[in-house]
């Protein structure tokens, strides 16, 4: 056997003109081509591997998008309250006592509290839901009537389209005048414009003066969570109205019986001034709510908080798909040398030829190391086309949102080919380093 | 007549140990010979008497254990893998008993293979091996892949890349070994005349008849040389 001395990662690369890898290139399509099938079943390690990585980035890419769109829809800089429904026993206690008003929630007096003890709090916006159904004429829709302050529009995010919002003047005026919501105006105005008309709640009119923006399709409310149905239809009133209107108890009819609630606030958004601050008016909002309400008949939601965590699933989304990723790469990295070494061991005669014909050794490594990377770098490319194509079919089909960056794409296939480099490197100083006297003399 | 000029390779003591499991098998003892421009040389001598080791050597495919090689006047017994493949790819020429084209390529293509590794340009590469494909009277069968091919066209597609570096000296291993009588006796015209036109030719052959169309005999037994007879 010949010594087996170390190579010299420059002369892999001395002679490399232009012309000259251009044959070395197609000296390798060649031979690829020439075993079509089996080029084509060695590369699809790679070409699964790349093409599940850049969809699955893309759909994560896209519903980590829509989350933390959702949570900018709340507003960065506000916290936001809830009445919630206290836990089932206490509603049993309740009843014991004869008193058929379940009482929870938050209070006038809570918003009161906020706003004279804890600094930092600029705007406080109180909100007050009721489920009912809206009436034009003959046309019905199931909505969700919020009694709020005029400037909700301007902390939620959410702006008007149409006409406008209410004004204090309303609010003081208790005026019947309300603000639809851009999905219901279909349902309930097929035909004409909204603005103007009157729609029927509860045996009351109101005047349509505004219909809101469409919201983002996943922006959702507690209560329709709770029953599991997704409600975009609300309808925005002046809090005075709805006051007046519907009074501090609620009657809500359920399969044959009544239930009746008293609750003055649903819903409580607190602008902080500076985005610093978030984080602290939120523990003394806490600490303000836990000392007056003895049940826990509220939550507090901080979107910043919720921003935050979103942030970090995305980091651990990613970094268990960089896992898998690399995992895939790897099984398709070791299935082409795999092929590679044993198309080594079939061609030991040419490369047997080759030497005798002059051939040095790292011509020999040039000539596999090439075929290794265009393998994997065609499985790359495959990889990414299809890893491109099917998020577009999952928007289509499924309607999810899918979000490609530009950075996957490249960095897959930037990947698959040095992919290439690394497990052809093995097969290719195997060939290079045979005796040729052997290579010469195997059959 | 040649003997005036320089030698073109100088064997001074060439020695090849094998070592073969345990034990040591001394394949050429001690051989020292000349070769002259123009020569053309067959060497015999029965299986196992260092034959193939002695073409491996002179064919700068294996290195001598001790003992001088000269080829062209540069000494190749201490040169490194890359230096000796240089010397193979522009000094030597190589003609197999079983041929040893590359299958997928063309006849063209085949030819122009130690061009390649010379590093000279593409399409001086296709024009030289169109020329030696005429010579060897293969102008037909420019395309064809070898296996479409007889064995005396392919024997003479592998002379054709033998000649296509302009060599010192060619080697050639039982170059009829493979072939019928006609299309060997082809092959040897050819050899013959590429001998007229003044190319050193070093034949290994079983075939007496085949060295007798040599002007130089040597004969090998047991790594050393028997006798050296000029015809």
């Amino acid at each position: 056997m010949s010594a087996n001395k170390p190579m010299k990662w420059r002369k892999l690369f001395e002679g490399l003109s232009p012309g000259r890898m251009r044959r070395t290139l197609r000296l390798g399509l060649r031979s690829l081509w020439l075993h079509r099938l089996r080029s084509l079943l060695t590369v699809l390690g790679i070409v699964f591997g790349v093409c599940s990585v850049i969809a699955m980035l893309a759909i994560g890419e896209g519903a980590s998008y829509e989350a933390q769109e959702q949570i900018k829809n709340l507003g960065s800089q506000n916290i936001i309250l809830r009445s919630i429904k206290p836990p089932e026993e206490q509603k049993v206690s309740d009843k014991g006592s004869q008193s058929y008003v379940l009482q929870y929630g938050l209070t006038y007096t809570d918003v009161q509290r906020i706003r004279s003890t804890i600094p930092g709090v600029t705007v406080v916006l109180p909100a007050r839901n009721i489920r009912d159904y809206v009436w034009r004429i003959s046309r019905r829709v199931d909505c969700e009537v919020v009694g709020t302050v005029p400037w909700y529009p301007e902390m939620r995010n959410h702006e008007v389209a149409q006409g406008r919002f209410f004004t204090e003047a309303d609010m003081q005026g208790r005026s019947s005048v309300c603000v639809l919501s851009a999905e219901m105006v279909p349902a309930l105005f097929p035909m004409e414009s909204p603005l103007g008309q009157h729609v029927r709640v509860a045996g009351n009119y109101y005047q349509v003066i505004g219909v809101m923006q469409p919201a983002s399709r996943v922006v959702k409310n507690d209560e329709a969570q709770e029953s599991g149905k997704t409600v975009l239809n609300r309808m925005f009133i002046p809090l005075e109205t709805a006051k007046l209107r519907y009074g501090e108890v609620l009657m809500r009819r359920r399969s044959g019986s009544f239930e009746a609630e008293r609750v003055q606030l649903h819903e409580v958004t607190i602008k902080v001034a500076s985005l610093e601050d978030v984080a602290g008016v939120a523990e003394a909002i806490r600490t303000v709510l836990e000392r007056n309400h003895k049940k826990k008949d509220y939550e507090i939601v901080v979107p910043l908080e919720l921003l935050k965590r979103a942030e970090r699933t995305k980091q651990i989304f990613n970094i268990v798909l960089g896992s898998i990723a690399a995992i895939s790469l790897l099984v398709g990295g070791i299935g082409i040398m795999n092929i590679m070494l044993a198309s080594v061991t079939e061609r030991t005669r040419e490369i047997g030829i080759r030497r005798a014909l002059g051939a040095r050794r790292h011509d020999i490594i040039s000539q596999f190391l090439v075929e290794t990377v265009l393998l994997s770098g065609a499985g790359g490319l495959l990889g990414v086309l299809l890893g491109v194509a099917i998020p577009f079919i999952v928007t289509y089909a499924a309607g999810m949102k899918t979000i490609i960056t530009l950075w996957a794409p490249l960095l897959a296939f930037t990947i698959s080919a040095l992919i290439g480099v690394v497990f052809g490197l093995y097969p290719a100083f195997r060939a290079a380093n045979m005796d040729p006297v052997e290579a010469l003399r195997h059959e | 007549m040649n003997a005036v000029a320089d030698p073109i390779l100088q064997f001074q003591n060439v020695e090849k140990t094998y070592q073969m499991g345990a034990v040591k098998v001394l394949a050429l003892r001690g051989v020292t010979f000349d070769v002259f421009p123009g020569d053309y040389i067959s060497i015999m001598g029965p299986s196992g008497c260092g034959k193939s080791t002695l073409l491996n050597v002179l064919g700068c495919l294996d290195r001598p254990t001790a003992g001088d090689y000269l080829l062209g006047g540069e000494n190749v017994s201490g040169m490194d893998d890359d230096a000796l493949s240089a010397v193979r790819g522009s000094r030597l020429g190589f003609v197999f008993q079983s041929y040893n084209l590359i299958q997928q390529l063309t006849v063209l293509e085949n030819i122009e293979i130690p061009l390649y590794y010379q590093g000279i340009s593409e399409e001086e590469s296709r024009e030289r091996a169109r020329q030696l494909a005429m010579r060897v009277g293969l102008a037909d069968r420019l395309e064809h892949k070898p296996f479409e091919l007889s064995g005396g066209q392919q024997q003479r597609v592998a002379i054709a890349r033998a000649l296509v570096n302009d060599p010192l000296l060619i080697l050639a291993d039982e170059p009829t070994g493979n072939l019928d009588s006609v299309s060997g006796l082809e092959i040897l015209r050819l050899f013959d005349e590429l001998n007229r036109q003044g190319k050193a030719l070093i034949m290994v052959t079983h075939d007496n008849s085949v060295s007798n169309r040599s002007s130089r005999s040597i004969r090998l037994r047991d790594g050393n040389i028997e006798s050296d007879v000029r015809q």
